[in-house]
Protein backbone atom coordinates (compact mmCIF):
# COMPACT_ATOMS: atom_id res chain seq x y z
CA UNK A 1 0.00 0.00 0.00
CA UNK A 2 2.54 2.57 1.15
CA UNK A 3 5.26 3.59 -1.47
CA UNK A 4 7.71 4.40 0.94
CA UNK A 5 7.89 1.08 2.29
CA UNK A 6 9.28 -0.21 -1.46
CA UNK A 7 11.80 2.92 -1.73
CA UNK A 8 13.43 1.69 1.70
CA UNK A 9 16.35 -0.09 0.26
CA UNK A 10 19.11 2.37 0.72
CA UNK A 11 22.21 1.03 2.56
CA UNK A 12 23.53 4.20 4.11
CA UNK A 13 21.91 5.04 7.18
CA UNK A 14 20.09 8.22 6.94
CA UNK A 15 21.14 10.70 9.32
CA UNK A 16 19.78 14.87 10.20
CA UNK A 17 22.07 16.33 12.12
CA UNK A 18 22.40 19.98 13.18
CA UNK A 19 25.74 20.94 14.68
CA UNK A 20 25.42 24.15 17.16
CA UNK A 21 22.37 25.75 15.20
CA UNK A 22 22.23 29.69 16.29
CA UNK A 23 18.48 31.57 15.20
CA UNK A 24 18.35 34.75 15.74
CA UNK A 25 14.66 36.65 14.64
CA UNK A 26 14.75 40.55 14.75
CA UNK A 27 17.19 41.57 18.46
CA UNK A 28 16.02 38.19 19.97
CA UNK A 29 18.47 34.97 19.88
CA UNK A 30 16.08 32.23 19.89
CA UNK A 31 18.49 29.45 20.56
CA UNK A 32 22.10 29.03 20.68
CA UNK A 33 24.33 26.53 20.23
CA UNK A 34 21.14 23.69 19.19
CA UNK A 35 22.85 20.16 18.06
CA UNK A 36 20.72 17.14 17.56
CA UNK A 37 20.61 14.12 15.64
CA UNK A 38 18.35 11.33 14.23
CA UNK A 39 18.75 8.90 11.92
CA UNK A 40 16.17 6.34 9.99
CA UNK A 41 13.65 5.03 11.85
CA UNK A 42 13.71 8.15 14.45
CA UNK A 43 10.50 10.47 15.10
CA UNK A 44 11.57 13.78 17.29
CA UNK A 45 9.21 15.88 18.84
CA UNK A 46 10.17 19.36 19.10
CA UNK A 47 8.14 20.83 22.24
CA UNK A 48 8.09 24.43 23.68
CA UNK A 49 5.84 27.80 24.36
CA UNK A 50 4.63 29.53 21.56
CA UNK A 51 7.11 32.15 19.92
CA UNK A 52 10.02 29.91 21.39
CA UNK A 53 11.56 29.10 17.94
CA UNK A 54 9.76 25.50 16.85
CA UNK A 55 8.78 26.84 13.55
CA UNK A 56 12.22 28.77 13.03
CA UNK A 57 14.15 25.21 14.21
CA UNK A 58 12.07 23.63 11.48
CA UNK A 59 13.13 26.28 8.77
CA UNK A 60 16.35 25.78 9.17
CA UNK A 61 16.47 22.31 9.22
CA UNK A 62 14.52 22.36 5.91
CA UNK A 63 16.80 24.86 4.62
CA UNK A 64 14.62 27.48 3.37
CA UNK A 65 15.96 30.08 6.25
CA UNK A 66 19.72 30.52 6.63
CA UNK A 67 21.25 29.55 10.22
CA UNK A 68 23.17 32.85 12.05
CA UNK A 69 25.82 30.04 12.68
CA UNK A 70 26.20 26.74 12.82
CA UNK A 71 25.01 23.82 10.03
CA UNK A 72 22.40 20.88 9.35
CA UNK A 73 23.69 17.99 7.47
CA UNK A 74 22.15 15.27 5.83
CA UNK A 75 23.46 12.24 5.85
CA UNK A 76 27.08 13.63 6.74
CA UNK A 77 27.06 16.42 3.96
CA UNK A 78 26.23 19.83 4.75
CA UNK A 79 22.25 20.99 3.16
CA UNK A 80 23.85 23.87 1.44
CA UNK A 81 26.01 22.40 -0.51
CA UNK A 82 23.43 20.51 -2.63
CA UNK A 83 20.00 21.66 -2.01
CA UNK A 84 18.21 19.66 -4.63
CA UNK A 85 19.33 16.43 -3.59
CA UNK A 86 18.13 16.94 -0.37
CA UNK A 87 14.84 18.01 -1.08
CA UNK A 88 14.23 15.09 -3.39
CA UNK A 89 14.34 13.53 0.02
CA UNK A 90 12.19 15.91 1.84
CA UNK A 91 8.58 16.61 2.40
CA UNK A 92 8.21 19.80 4.64
CA UNK A 93 4.42 20.66 5.85
CA UNK A 94 4.33 23.74 7.66
CA UNK A 95 1.33 25.93 8.91
CA UNK A 96 -0.29 27.02 5.76
CA UNK A 97 -1.52 24.05 3.77
CA UNK A 98 -0.03 25.52 0.39
CA UNK A 99 -3.13 23.88 -1.40
CA UNK A 100 -4.45 25.46 -4.24
CA UNK A 101 -7.97 26.31 -3.34
CA UNK A 102 -9.05 26.47 -7.34
CA UNK A 103 -7.82 23.26 -7.83
CA UNK A 104 -9.22 19.99 -6.56
CA UNK A 105 -7.76 17.64 -4.46
CA UNK A 106 -6.67 15.29 -6.88
CA UNK A 107 -5.35 17.83 -9.38
CA UNK A 108 -3.29 19.47 -6.24
CA UNK A 109 -1.47 15.85 -5.50
CA UNK A 110 -0.81 15.46 -9.15
CA UNK A 111 0.85 19.43 -9.46
CA UNK A 112 2.96 17.96 -6.83
CA UNK A 113 3.93 14.97 -8.07
CA UNK A 114 5.04 16.58 -11.25
CA UNK A 115 6.79 19.08 -9.35
CA UNK A 116 8.21 16.52 -6.70
CA UNK A 117 9.44 14.60 -9.35
CA UNK A 118 7.73 11.65 -8.24
CA UNK A 119 5.68 9.29 -10.21
CA UNK A 120 1.85 9.02 -9.27
CA UNK A 121 -0.94 7.34 -11.11
CA UNK A 122 -4.05 8.34 -10.98
CA UNK A 123 -5.25 5.34 -9.52
CA UNK A 124 -2.22 5.71 -6.77
CA UNK A 125 -3.57 9.29 -5.97
CA UNK A 126 -7.03 8.50 -5.62
CA UNK A 127 -5.76 5.63 -3.25
CA UNK A 128 -4.34 7.90 -1.45
CA UNK A 129 -7.61 10.02 -0.93
CA UNK A 130 -9.46 7.57 -0.60
CA UNK A 131 -7.51 6.38 2.48
CA UNK A 132 -8.18 9.37 4.13
CA UNK A 133 -11.83 9.83 4.12
CA UNK A 134 -12.06 11.64 0.85
CA UNK A 135 -13.85 9.65 -1.12
CA UNK A 136 -16.02 11.24 -2.87
CA UNK A 137 -14.62 14.86 -2.38
CA UNK A 138 -11.31 14.34 -4.70
CA UNK A 139 -12.50 16.18 -7.57
CA UNK A 140 -14.25 19.00 -5.33
CA UNK A 141 -11.81 22.26 -5.48
CA UNK A 142 -10.30 22.35 -2.32
CA UNK A 143 -11.92 25.84 -1.43
CA UNK A 144 -14.91 23.15 -0.97
CA UNK A 145 -13.31 21.52 1.62
CA UNK A 146 -12.93 22.20 5.54
CA UNK A 147 -9.70 22.90 7.44
CA UNK A 148 -9.63 19.46 8.94
CA UNK A 149 -10.27 17.86 5.32
CA UNK A 150 -7.13 19.74 3.73
CA UNK A 151 -5.36 18.13 6.11
CA UNK A 152 -6.39 15.07 4.87
CA UNK A 153 -5.10 15.74 1.44
CA UNK A 154 -1.87 16.82 3.20
CA UNK A 155 -1.79 13.49 4.53
CA UNK A 156 -2.82 12.06 1.21
CA UNK A 157 0.61 13.99 0.13
CA UNK A 158 2.93 12.38 2.91
CA UNK A 159 1.87 8.94 1.80
CA UNK A 160 2.86 9.49 -1.89
CA UNK A 161 5.89 11.65 -1.66
CA UNK A 162 7.97 9.44 -1.35
CA UNK A 163 10.16 10.97 0.88
CA UNK A 164 12.48 10.08 3.63
CA UNK A 165 12.25 13.18 5.79
CA UNK A 166 9.32 14.50 7.31
CA UNK A 167 9.15 17.99 8.58
CA UNK A 168 6.27 18.53 9.96
CA UNK A 169 4.75 21.93 11.47
CA UNK A 170 2.13 21.23 13.99
CA UNK A 171 0.12 18.79 11.98
CA UNK A 172 -2.40 17.58 14.43
CA UNK A 173 -4.18 20.50 14.34
CA UNK A 174 -7.71 20.99 12.79
CA UNK A 175 -7.56 17.19 13.36
CA UNK A 176 -10.49 15.31 14.56
CA UNK A 177 -9.69 12.14 17.01
CA UNK A 178 -9.92 9.70 13.80
CA UNK A 179 -7.99 11.26 11.94
CA UNK A 180 -5.19 12.49 14.61
CA UNK A 181 -5.23 8.66 14.95
CA UNK A 182 -4.70 7.99 11.17
CA UNK A 183 -1.90 10.65 11.11
CA UNK A 184 -0.39 8.29 14.29
CA UNK A 185 -0.32 5.77 11.89
CA UNK A 186 1.01 7.07 9.29
CA UNK A 187 3.62 8.45 10.75
CA UNK A 188 4.56 5.21 12.54
CA UNK A 189 4.18 3.31 9.64
CA UNK A 190 7.19 5.88 7.85
CA UNK A 191 10.04 5.26 10.53
CA UNK A 192 9.30 1.66 10.63
CA UNK A 193 9.78 2.04 7.38
CA UNK A 194 13.18 3.61 7.30
CA UNK A 195 11.96 7.31 7.37
CA UNK A 196 12.76 9.95 9.83
CA UNK A 197 10.80 12.91 11.17
CA UNK A 198 10.52 15.51 12.90
CA UNK A 199 7.66 17.31 14.35
CA UNK A 200 6.28 20.07 16.88
CA UNK A 201 2.81 19.17 18.31
CA UNK A 202 0.91 20.98 21.80
CA UNK A 203 -0.61 17.12 21.92
CA UNK A 204 0.32 14.39 23.27
CA UNK A 205 1.38 12.22 20.55
CA UNK A 206 1.47 8.15 21.04
CA UNK A 207 4.50 7.70 18.87
CA UNK A 208 6.80 4.35 20.33
CA UNK A 209 10.58 5.47 20.58
CA UNK A 210 9.81 8.73 20.28
CA UNK A 211 12.81 11.79 20.98
CA UNK A 212 11.71 14.86 22.65
CA UNK A 213 13.90 18.26 22.37
CA UNK A 214 12.18 20.81 24.57
CA UNK A 215 13.41 24.47 23.58
CA UNK B 1 12.21 20.48 -18.46
CA UNK B 2 9.11 18.44 -17.00
CA UNK B 3 9.16 20.40 -14.26
CA UNK B 4 8.91 23.78 -16.13
CA UNK B 5 5.86 22.09 -18.29
CA UNK B 6 4.25 21.43 -14.95
CA UNK B 7 4.61 24.76 -13.34
CA UNK B 8 3.19 26.48 -16.72
CA UNK B 9 0.38 24.34 -16.75
CA UNK B 10 -0.25 24.49 -13.15
CA UNK B 11 -0.07 28.64 -13.51
CA UNK B 12 -2.58 28.08 -16.60
CA UNK B 13 -4.92 25.44 -15.03
CA UNK B 14 -5.27 28.27 -12.10
CA UNK B 15 -5.90 31.22 -14.41
CA UNK B 16 -8.71 29.33 -16.23
CA UNK B 17 -10.12 28.86 -12.76
CA UNK B 18 -10.52 31.73 -11.85
CA UNK B 19 -10.75 33.80 -15.43
CA UNK B 20 -11.96 36.73 -13.96
CA UNK B 21 -8.63 37.97 -13.05
CA UNK B 22 -7.18 37.59 -16.74
CA UNK B 23 -10.02 38.67 -18.50
CA UNK B 24 -9.56 42.48 -16.44
CA UNK B 25 -6.03 43.30 -17.91
CA UNK B 26 -6.73 42.40 -21.33
CA UNK B 27 -10.42 44.03 -20.71
CA UNK B 28 -8.42 47.07 -19.31
CA UNK B 29 -6.23 47.03 -22.67
CA UNK B 30 -8.84 47.29 -24.78
CA UNK B 31 -11.21 49.69 -23.17
CA UNK B 32 -7.83 52.14 -22.59
CA UNK B 33 -6.76 51.67 -26.47
CA UNK B 34 -10.27 52.57 -27.40
CA UNK B 35 -10.98 55.29 -25.32
CA UNK B 36 -8.58 57.52 -27.15
CA UNK B 37 -10.32 57.42 -30.77
CA UNK B 38 -13.79 57.95 -28.88
CA UNK B 39 -12.33 61.16 -27.11
CA UNK B 40 -10.33 62.68 -29.58
CA UNK B 41 -12.90 61.96 -32.21
CA UNK B 42 -12.28 61.10 -36.01
CA UNK B 43 -9.12 63.09 -36.93
CA UNK B 44 -7.39 60.18 -38.47
CA UNK B 45 -4.19 61.88 -38.84
CA UNK B 46 -3.61 62.64 -35.23
CA UNK B 47 -4.95 59.15 -34.20
CA UNK B 48 -2.28 57.21 -36.70
CA UNK B 49 0.25 59.60 -34.67
CA UNK B 50 -0.46 58.86 -31.42
CA UNK B 51 -1.08 55.20 -32.20
CA UNK B 52 1.84 53.59 -31.41
CA UNK B 53 2.25 55.61 -28.21
CA UNK B 54 -1.07 55.24 -26.86
CA UNK B 55 -1.33 50.63 -27.67
CA UNK B 56 2.11 50.40 -25.94
CA UNK B 57 1.58 52.55 -22.60
CA UNK B 58 -1.98 50.90 -22.34
CA UNK B 59 0.12 47.25 -22.88
CA UNK B 60 2.79 48.28 -19.94
CA UNK B 61 -0.65 49.19 -18.00
CA UNK B 62 -2.10 46.21 -18.24
CA UNK B 63 0.73 44.04 -18.18
CA UNK B 64 1.08 45.36 -14.91
CA UNK B 65 -2.35 44.36 -13.46
CA UNK B 66 -1.79 41.15 -14.01
CA UNK B 67 2.06 41.22 -12.12
CA UNK B 68 1.03 41.15 -8.36
CA UNK B 69 -0.67 37.83 -9.19
CA UNK B 70 2.63 36.08 -10.64
CA UNK B 71 4.39 35.41 -6.70
CA UNK B 72 1.95 36.57 -4.33
CA UNK B 73 -1.24 34.30 -4.23
CA UNK B 74 1.33 31.15 -3.92
CA UNK B 75 3.58 33.03 -1.17
CA UNK B 76 -0.14 34.00 1.05
CA UNK B 77 -1.28 30.76 1.04
CA UNK B 78 2.56 28.70 1.48
CA UNK B 79 2.69 27.15 -2.34
CA UNK B 80 6.22 28.86 -3.14
CA UNK B 81 7.86 27.97 0.41
CA UNK B 82 6.68 24.07 -1.29
CA UNK B 83 8.10 25.53 -4.83
CA UNK B 84 11.56 26.51 -2.83
CA UNK B 85 11.42 22.91 -1.45
CA UNK B 86 10.74 21.20 -4.39
CA UNK B 87 13.91 19.06 -6.26
CA UNK B 88 13.79 21.55 -9.21
CA UNK B 89 15.75 24.47 -9.40
CA UNK B 90 14.16 27.98 -8.66
CA UNK B 91 15.54 29.57 -11.59
CA UNK B 92 13.36 26.73 -13.79
CA UNK B 93 10.51 27.33 -11.49
CA UNK B 94 10.23 31.30 -11.77
CA UNK B 95 10.96 30.99 -15.54
CA UNK B 96 7.77 28.89 -15.83
CA UNK B 97 5.87 31.55 -13.80
CA UNK B 98 6.74 34.09 -16.11
CA UNK B 99 6.26 32.21 -19.16
CA UNK B 100 2.96 31.79 -17.87
CA UNK B 101 2.32 35.53 -17.03
CA UNK B 102 3.12 36.38 -20.65
CA UNK B 103 1.11 33.96 -22.28
CA UNK B 104 -1.99 35.27 -20.17
CA UNK B 105 -1.21 38.46 -20.00
CA UNK B 106 1.21 39.06 -22.68
CA UNK B 107 0.41 37.10 -25.46
CA UNK B 108 -3.40 38.43 -26.41
CA UNK B 109 -2.24 42.08 -26.52
CA UNK B 110 -0.18 40.96 -29.40
CA UNK B 111 -2.70 38.79 -31.39
CA UNK B 112 -5.03 41.87 -30.32
CA UNK B 113 -3.08 44.18 -31.66
CA UNK B 114 -4.36 44.84 -35.42
CA UNK B 115 -8.16 44.95 -34.00
CA UNK B 116 -7.02 47.83 -31.99
CA UNK B 117 -4.48 49.97 -34.69
CA UNK B 118 -7.75 49.66 -36.90
CA UNK B 119 -9.54 51.42 -34.47
CA UNK B 120 -6.62 54.46 -35.17
CA UNK B 121 -6.28 53.96 -39.32
CA UNK B 122 -2.99 52.02 -39.17
CA UNK B 123 -2.65 50.66 -42.54
CA UNK B 124 -1.96 47.13 -42.66
CA UNK B 125 1.86 47.71 -42.89
CA UNK B 126 2.10 49.23 -39.79
CA UNK B 127 0.02 46.47 -38.21
CA UNK B 128 2.62 44.34 -38.88
CA UNK B 129 4.80 46.12 -37.38
CA UNK B 130 3.20 46.31 -33.92
CA UNK B 131 2.37 42.90 -33.58
CA UNK B 132 5.95 42.33 -34.40
CA UNK B 133 7.30 45.24 -31.73
CA UNK B 134 4.65 43.76 -29.12
CA UNK B 135 5.66 39.88 -29.70
CA UNK B 136 9.35 40.67 -28.84
CA UNK B 137 8.62 43.29 -25.94
CA UNK B 138 5.57 41.93 -24.24
CA UNK B 139 8.01 39.17 -22.85
CA UNK B 140 10.25 42.04 -21.64
CA UNK B 141 7.42 42.89 -19.47
CA UNK B 142 6.83 39.87 -18.57
CA UNK B 143 10.25 39.25 -17.45
CA UNK B 144 11.03 42.91 -16.14
CA UNK B 145 7.94 42.81 -14.11
CA UNK B 146 9.01 39.34 -12.56
CA UNK B 147 11.47 41.05 -10.30
CA UNK B 148 9.18 43.68 -8.96
CA UNK B 149 6.56 41.13 -8.25
CA UNK B 150 9.29 39.48 -6.26
CA UNK B 151 10.91 42.38 -4.60
CA UNK B 152 7.36 43.76 -3.50
CA UNK B 153 6.34 40.42 -1.86
CA UNK B 154 4.60 40.61 1.79
CA UNK B 155 5.23 44.13 1.49
CA UNK B 156 2.39 45.97 2.65
CA UNK B 157 0.72 48.65 -0.35
CA UNK B 158 3.08 46.75 -2.34
CA UNK B 159 0.88 46.96 -5.48
CA UNK B 160 2.36 50.34 -5.59
CA UNK B 161 5.68 50.13 -4.65
CA UNK B 162 6.20 47.71 -7.51
CA UNK B 163 4.75 50.17 -10.36
CA UNK B 164 7.11 52.49 -9.14
CA UNK B 165 9.87 49.96 -9.10
CA UNK B 166 8.60 48.76 -12.84
CA UNK B 167 7.69 51.15 -14.69
CA UNK B 168 11.43 52.82 -15.43
CA UNK B 169 12.63 49.85 -16.25
CA UNK B 170 9.88 49.55 -18.96
CA UNK B 171 11.09 53.18 -20.24
CA UNK B 172 13.50 51.15 -23.00
CA UNK B 173 11.02 48.93 -23.90
CA UNK B 174 8.24 51.70 -24.52
CA UNK B 175 10.77 53.77 -26.89
CA UNK B 176 12.00 51.39 -28.72
CA UNK B 177 8.95 49.80 -29.41
CA UNK B 178 6.54 52.93 -30.19
CA UNK B 179 9.41 53.92 -31.78
CA UNK B 180 9.71 51.36 -34.49
CA UNK B 181 5.92 51.59 -35.36
CA UNK B 182 6.40 55.38 -35.62
CA UNK B 183 9.52 55.12 -37.76
CA UNK B 184 7.73 52.52 -40.56
CA UNK B 185 4.91 54.66 -40.41
CA UNK B 186 7.42 57.77 -42.01
CA UNK B 187 8.90 55.75 -43.50
CA UNK B 188 12.34 55.09 -42.10
CA UNK B 189 14.59 52.10 -41.42
CA UNK B 190 13.07 49.78 -38.31
CA UNK B 191 15.64 47.37 -38.25
CA UNK B 192 17.43 49.44 -35.72
CA UNK B 193 14.56 49.34 -33.23
CA UNK B 194 14.03 45.43 -33.54
CA UNK B 195 17.72 44.83 -32.86
CA UNK B 196 17.52 46.62 -30.23
CA UNK B 197 13.86 45.10 -28.67
CA UNK B 198 15.77 41.52 -29.75
CA UNK B 199 18.59 42.46 -27.60
CA UNK B 200 16.45 43.46 -24.48
CA UNK B 201 14.75 40.31 -24.71
CA UNK B 202 18.11 37.99 -24.83
CA UNK B 203 19.34 40.11 -22.12
CA UNK B 204 16.18 40.24 -20.09
CA UNK B 205 16.41 35.85 -20.57
CA UNK B 206 20.01 35.72 -19.90
CA UNK B 207 19.44 37.60 -16.56
CA UNK B 208 16.44 38.32 -15.21
CA UNK B 209 15.29 34.64 -14.10
CA UNK B 210 17.87 34.37 -11.93
CA UNK B 211 17.53 37.87 -10.17
CA UNK B 212 14.03 36.93 -9.55
CA UNK B 213 14.53 33.57 -7.97
CA UNK B 214 17.42 34.90 -5.76
CA UNK B 215 14.78 37.94 -4.79
CA UNK B 216 11.71 35.62 -4.03
CA UNK B 217 14.37 33.15 -2.09
CA UNK B 218 15.25 36.14 0.30
CA UNK B 219 11.23 37.03 0.61
CA UNK B 220 10.19 33.24 1.74
CA UNK B 221 13.12 33.26 3.85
Amino acid sequence: MTANISTSSSKSPLVLEARGLCCVRGERELFVGLNLRIASGDCLHVRGENGVGKTSLLRLLTGLSKPESGEVLWSGQSIAVDPITYHRQLLFLGHRDALKEDLTALENMQMYAALDDVSLSQEKALAALWRFGLRGRENLPVHYLSAGQKRRVLMARMLTRQAKLWILDEPFNALDAQAVHELQNLIIEHITAGGLTVLTSHQEINIPNMQVLEL
Amino acid sequence: MRALLAIIHRDLLLVMRRKSEVLTAVFFFVVVTSLFPLGIGADAALLRKIAPGVIWVSALLSTLLGLHRMFAADYHDGALEQLALSPQPMVLLVTGKMIAHWIVCGLPLVLLAPIIGIQFDLDSNSLYVLMATLLLGTPVLSLLGSIGAALTLGVRGGGVLMSLIILPLYIPVLIFGAGAVYANSVGLDTSGHFSLLGALLILALAFIPWVSSAAVKIAIE
